[in-house]
């Protein structure tokens, strides 16, 4: 998001879904787009089935790489070098769009004096492809005439996850492959409604619509529209805290308490030991969910949301597409839908709140957030609408970025490859990486109370190479423990080609078998995104 | 016996798949794709064929509840919003807003995330607001 925000001016995906049918290059870097988006995967063999030419980058033998001309199997954590490499020889070749760059981008100069430190021979040693590959993905994707970059939480969860995506919007303006149908930089996002809660201000920098909380005429405009009779409205004038310093923030006492929302964090974030003992510090926990997650097992107050099955309102997918959720059945229970419980504790806080419905809500999000200013509920009958929607007649956009940036210039930023926070050492000589499985879905909440779900795979597992299983005398099934700095747990192997000697991979599903317990808090400097993909693990028999 | 299906979008990934679920007197029996859908085009994947499923376990949560003597016991809606409302009003008393922390969610609507925030910006008064995005 930031790496988009920053380069384009918006973080989200630049083109709809159904353009990838169009393009004639579909570069698939650090997305397993059949396990984690299938949906999106359809259109990736659509376009291949009318002539256009899939190209999928990922240290992973992931199953995506059998429906691809070209696989590309580069080291953990070196996308960035890569990138680079792929730009020095359409530089080299006088393959750019010269023309796009001019009218429409800032930086090059800057950002052209460190690709050239990135001729093949260096990147190839760094990130194990080959040159011939280097240079096959650099013609391929800027001789196209229409070229798509997908990418997912493989190119994000890194110490330079920012990094990487400017490397990738680098790679676009370069060749002019952004602001034009089927072309553009695409982020897969990982949970159903990623978009919405951004949309909406679910981040401690912004206010609906990615509205600085900074700019003091924003303010303002905040603090009138949430007027209420009987309550003095005082907003906080600093940026707020991210998840991981609010952790930080618990375990020094510094925050005293934490209101959950639909989060299971023990589960979903990075060194499980220190999650749970920073939320055991909090004097006040209230979590609202659906289940009693583990981290509801630890509240003080649990407190009955109901799910998306019971309740109206929107989701906003990974195309910026805002669509209807509609209620079928009641309410299982007590519960109520999250909205009315929030409504309810802001009422008893003292700070007023007299929504009516979902529609009536959506209404009051149109007046603050511009880009959703058209958006009504009984417009969205139909087909949804992606955003920006600025008026009521207004269809919504397909793309973005057209005839320019959301930004003004795209700015172009240099990049220097910087290697993974953690590598192997004796001690822990491998390297551990972890992801999803297609079956599941992220903590598991929802899919392992599923029993169709939870009888296609019911235990958590590591992946492991068949020469490493036999050095270490596993069998297939057999019970192998891994150990990090930070913790070890214990899974059957699956012995599988898919992941290289010297990596495992494991899956942040299971708590018994959880990956989080082992993996790096290291955090990317800008948007603190914990380096789940990799780190380094000792692997042995258990 | 009353069938009702209702069009609506599926809980899991991004895609955002449009689908109906199927209810027979007030129970969800099934899915059906939905056909116009420009997302997803009559298809679902296995999670989104089976959505229905988890939304009427017997694990679900039916009542609020509160640690009473280290354990969690059922309480009515009143009693667990006071203690929460109660409890939050004396921290930010003592400590100030910014000693309040909130974990918007990816997997809430638009309406729940924007009612959150609004209550921890202009109710509570602090921007430490975040949801897993990052993760
Ligand atoms: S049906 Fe599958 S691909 Fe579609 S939104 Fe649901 S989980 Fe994603």
């Amino acid at each position: 998001m930031a790496g988009l925000a920053a380069t384009f001016g918006s973080g989200a995906m630049t083109n709809s879904i159904d353009e990838l049918t169009d393009a004639d290059v579909i570069f698939v870097i650090g997305s397993n787009t059949p396990t984690a988006h299938p949906l999106v995967a359809t259109r990736l063999f659509r376009a291949r089935a009318k002539g256009g030419r899939v190209i999928v980058v990922d240290p992973r033998g992931i199953s995506l790489r059998k429906q691809a001309d070209l696989y590309v199997q580069h080291k953990l954590g070196t996308d960035a070098a890569l990138i680079n490499g792929i730009m020095y020889v359409i530089l080299k070749e006088g393959w750019e769009n010269k023309a796009f760059i001019e009218s429409r981008t800032e930086g090059f100069d800057a950002f052209r004096a460190v690709v050239d430190q990135y001729p093949p021979e260096r990147v190839s040693q760094i990130t194990g492809v080959s040159e011939q590959d280097i240079r096959t993905m650099a013609e391929w994707y800027a001789k196209a005439e229409k070229a798509s970059i997908v990418y997912c939480m493989g190119i994000t969860q890194h110490t330079t996850g920012v990094d990487n995506v400017k490397s990738l919007a680098n790679l676009s303006m370069l060749t002019g492959q952004i602001g034009r149908e089927s072309t553009g930089v695409n982020p897969l996002r990982g949970q159903n409604n990623v978009q919405g809660a951004c949309d909406m201000g679910g981040l401690p920098n912004v206010y609906p619509g990615y509205q600085p909380v900074l700019n003091e005429a924003v303010r303002e405009k905040f603090g009138a529209a949430w007027k209420a009779e009987g309550w003095e409205v005082s907003l906080d004038q600093g940026v707020g805290l991210t998840i991981p310093d609010m952790l930080h923030a618990l375990d020094h006492g510094e925050m005293r308490a934490l209101y959950v929302v639909g989060e299971n964090p023990v589960m979903s974030d990075p060194d499980q030991h220190h999650v749970e003992q920073a939320l055991a510090k909090a004097e006040l926990l209230v979590v609202q969910d659906i289940f009693l997650t583990e981290t509801a097992r630890m509240a003080h107050v649990v407190l009955p949301g109901c799910s998306y099955a019971e309740k109206d309102g929107t989701f906003s997918n990974t195309e910026r597409r805002v669509q209807r959720v509609r209620a079928a059945v009641k309410p299982v229970g007590q519960s109520r839908p999250d909205w009315e419980i929030i409504q309810d504790l802001s009422n008893r806080f003292g700070y007023p709140m007299h929504f009516e419905s979902p529609a009536r809500i959506m209404e009051e999000i149109t007046q603050v957030t511009p880009q959703y200013a058209g958006i009504r509920f009984d417009r969205l009958e139909g087909e949804g609408i992606a955003w920006p929607c600025p008026t009521l007649d207004h269809p919504g956009t397909r793309f973005l970025h057209k005839d320019k940036f959301v930004k003004g210039l795209g700015t172009f930023f240099p990049i220097e490859f910087k290697p993974p926070a953690e590598t192997p050492d004796p001690e822990y000589p491998m390297w551990l990486t972890t992801g999803r499985a297609h079956v599941h879905y992220h903590t598991g909440t929802m899919t392992r109370n599923s029993p169709t779900l939870h009888a296609q795979m019911p235990d958590g597992y590591v992946e492991l190479n068949p020469a490493k299983a036999r050095e270490i005398g596993v069998e297939p099934g057999g019970s192998v423990r891994l150990s990090t700095r930070r913790g070890s747990i214990t899974a059957a192997a699956m012995v599988t080609e898919r992941v290289p000697a010297d990596t495992v991979f494991v899956t942040f599903h299971f708590i018994e078998a959880n990956g989080n317990v082992l993996t790096n808090t290291a955090l990317d400097p800008i948007v603190k995104i914990p380096e789940f993909k990799v780190c380094a693990v000792r692997v042995e028999a258990a | 016996m009353s069938y009702q299906a209702t069009k609506t979008t599926c809980p899991y990934c991004g895609c955002g798949c449009n689908f109906y679920l199927e209810s027979v007197d007030g129970r969800l029996v099934g899915i059906v794709p939905d056909k116009s859908s420009p997302v997803n085009q009559g298809k679902l994947c296995v999670k989104g064929w089976t959505a229905f499923e988890f939304v009427q376990s017997p694990r679900r949560l039916q009542t609020p509840l509160i640690r009473k003597n280290g354990e969690l016991v059922p309480a009515s809606w009143d009693e667990a919003l006071d203690f929460v409302a109660g409890g939050l009003k004396k921290i930010v008393k003592e400590s100030g807003p910014r000693s309040v922390g909130v974990f918007a969610s990816a997997k809430i609507t638009n309406e729940d995330n924007y009612v959150l925030q609004k209550f921890a910006r202009a109710g509570i008064g602090t921007n430490n607001v975040d949801h897993c995005a990052r993760l």
